[in-house]
């Protein structure tokens, strides 16, 4: 039993990792009704501008952090949707998909021949340990991952329900046309939304990072898991990307557990092929009228 | 034009195929030629960096039946690689001929393809991609898993080189003259196919799936005949992969390879004939160019095609198309 809570508990942890990675998915997926087939690698990139900043400079940890969240947003959140995005998004999104397929290439490569082919030690920001509770062990690293996720998702959720500017976000998510006709600058919102995914994926690569290494190819395991929590919760939902990462963390953990290591990337697509024949607009999702 | 510019007019780019169609044959067959005397000088690296091209261009060139033709938007064509290369290496090595492997790879994909091809049917469009998706992984993950099958990630060596009538294709030459063949027979069959009333339904269901079905289109059996075909040659790819290298282990057929097929695709022109062969000599021979590089050359091709996207969304035999069209346009 205890077992099982540990193993229910880790589940969590990483599915709220994978939660942070899916929304970024719903939210390109939204505004511009794309892929963003690189969206592992928005995971696995700040851990490693961070350490450029604390082993390359030797900045310290808390400010190597802020750079490397900076930089990241910088450059993947406002750079990535005006020089990849706006550029491509004129000749029709399935180029744009493509294009960001070449970017996850590119962005794994110089992760690999600037930085380094080895998986790097990435600091903590839990005290090591575990908490005893009720008989079981919890790590600190556990809790901060999903109290931090948890509290990220939630503020996302309030802000775009709740204030001014997230309204009019959904406004443009859901018709851009028709919010433009309202007088929303669409563009400006678009744009907001690029800056939060980049965010989330920045945040998503500082929580994960200390328990996986920072490495180079983490982008692979994660971007497809995010992937497939995405299709699983909805794709065009950030609620369902919440439900759907939590759903293949903890599958995931229970698959490893108990049905065997070395298929255990296999039980979530079984989950995703089975979610696609039976409910393909996802768990959560809103069927999208056909266009002709 | 390719697969990506939907805005379309049909009837000028029917036209448009047709009138170029006897260039592209012209130019496989030239090619061909040229192929079958170039490596004389080039040394067993050069040479078999050449048969690498043309192997990877019958897998794209079955991609590009399914992308660029008929408009799926399928993500495994390394999946089909792995298991036509599987295929052939398991059943020669046990002392079945070539050609025999060579046929069941081919079967074998399009089997597996006329499955894969059914939740497609359901779910078109994006979906499509992420059934593939898993469908790669899963493949994949098998491969590398299935240890007394596929040698894990140990792999399969000591892959026998075909004898074909007798004749042996040992030597680099040999097999290349022999890829070469076996890579104008494929490319001229689909060449016919894409020429046939099956070629015009594929492109009509690419278009506009609708109007095509309005027009008395079986789109259900052409979507799967599309995707199964356009998976064979991948099986076909694999089946010359295997002797090509003598070892495969699981991470040539990996989702990143099928990303790069895909790319190749795009990057040569969707659609086109010819297109698959330049995407290819992009991605296998390029980098091989951009040896001198050190390991930067995986980078420079990454950014080369991020570049060629954002400039020209249609391919380098689009951007040629464009030109061409403009210089019409001119006189």
């Amino acid at each position: 039993m205890a077992e099982l809570v540990q193993i229910l508990i880790a589940g969590l942890a990483t599915g709220a990792i994978y939660a942070l990675a899916a929304i970024g998915f719903t939210l390109v997926w939204q505004t511009s009704q794309t892929i963003n087939f690189a969206q592992g690698e928005f995971v696995m990139l700040p851990a490693i501008l961070v350490l450029v900043g604390t082993m390359t400079f030797g900045l310290p940890v808390w400010l190597a952090l802020i750079l490397g969240a900076a930089a990241f947003i910088l450059l993947f959140g406002f750079g990535f949707k005006r020089l990849l995005v706006d550029q491509m998004i004129t000749q029709g999104v399935l180029p744009l998909a493509f294009a960001t397929m070449a970017l996850s290439i590119l962005m794994k490569e110089s992760a690999k021949d600037f930085f380094s082919p080895e998986a790097q030690v990435f600091p903590s920001l839990a005290p090591a340990g575990n908490l005893e509770l009720l008989g079981t062990a919890i790590s600190w690293q556990n809790i901060l991952v999903i109290t931090v996720a948890f509290a990220a998702i939630g503020l996302l959720q309030w802000f775009v329900t709740r204030t001014r500017t997230g309204r009019q976000m959904q406004a443009t998510a859901q018709n851009p046309y028709v919010a433009l006709l309202l007088g929303i600058p669409v563009d400006r919102m678009i744009l907001y939304t690029f800056l939060i995914n980049a965010g989330l994926a920045a945040m998503a690569s500082f929580l994960v990072s200390p328990i996986y290494l920072a490495k180079f190819s983490n982008g692979d395991v994660i971007g497809l898991s995010a992937f497939i929590a995405a299709i699983v919760g909805g794709f065009n939902q950030v609620r369902g990307a919440l439900w759907g990462g939590l759903l293949v963390g903890v599958v995931d953990a229970l698959a490893a557990s108990y049905v065997s290591t070395s298929y255990r990337m296999a039980v979530p697509l079984v989950l995703l092929v089975i979610i696609i024949l039976v409910k393909p607009e996802g768990l959560f999702g809103s069927k999208e009228e056909r266009r002709v | 034009m390719s697969v990506i510019d939907t805005s379309g007019r049909p009837a000028s780019r029917l036209g448009a195929l047709v009138a170029g169609i006897d260039a592209a044959l012209v130019t496989l067959l030239v090619g061909a030629l040229v192929l079958w005397f170039l490596p004389v000088n080039m040394g067993r690296y050069g040479t078999y960096v050449l048969s690498l091209w043309l192997v990877t261009a019958v897998a794209a060139m079955g991609l590009n039946l399914i992308l660029g033709y008929a408009g799926l938007k399928a993500l495994c064509q390394a999946a089909f690689l792995g298991i036509g290369a599987y295929t052939t290496a398991l059943l020669t090595k046990a002392g079945v001929p070539w050609i025999a492997a060579f046929g069941l790879s081919g079967l074998a994909c399009f089997l597996v393809g006329i499955v894969i091809g059914f939740p497609a049917l359901r779910v078109r469009a994006h979906y499509l991609g992420f059934v593939t998706l898993a469908f790669a992984t899963v493949v994949w993950l098998i491969m590398r898993n299935e240890q007394w099958l596929t040698g894990g990630t140990f792999g399969l060596s000591n892959i026998p080189r075909p004898q074909v009538f007798g004749w042996s294709t040992d030597g680099a030459l040999a097999f290349h003259r022999f890829v070469v063949g076996v890579t104008l027979v494929l490319a001229l069959a689909l060449w016919w196919l894409v020429r046939s009333p099956w070629g015009r339904a594929f492109l009509a269901l690419r278009e506009n799936p609708v109007r095509a079905a309005s027009l008395g289109i079986d789109t259900r059996l052409y979507t799967l005949m599309a995707f199964a075909i356009g998976s064979a040659y991948g099986g076909f790819a694999g089946a010359l992969y295997a002797p090509l290298v003598e070892f495969i282990d699981p991470s040539p057929f990996s989702l990143a390879a099928s990303f790069f097929l895909v790319l190749m695709v795009i990057c040569g022109g969707a659609g086109f004939m010819v297109g698959p062969f330049i995407g290819a000599l992009l991605a296998v021979a390029l980098p091989e160019w951009l040896r001198f590089t050190g390991g930067l050359y995986l980078l420079i091709f990454a950014a080369s095609v991020l570049v060629l996207l954002i400039l020209c969304p249609g391919g380098i035999l689009g951007l040629g198309e464009r030109a061409l069209a403009a210089l019409r346009r001119r006189s």
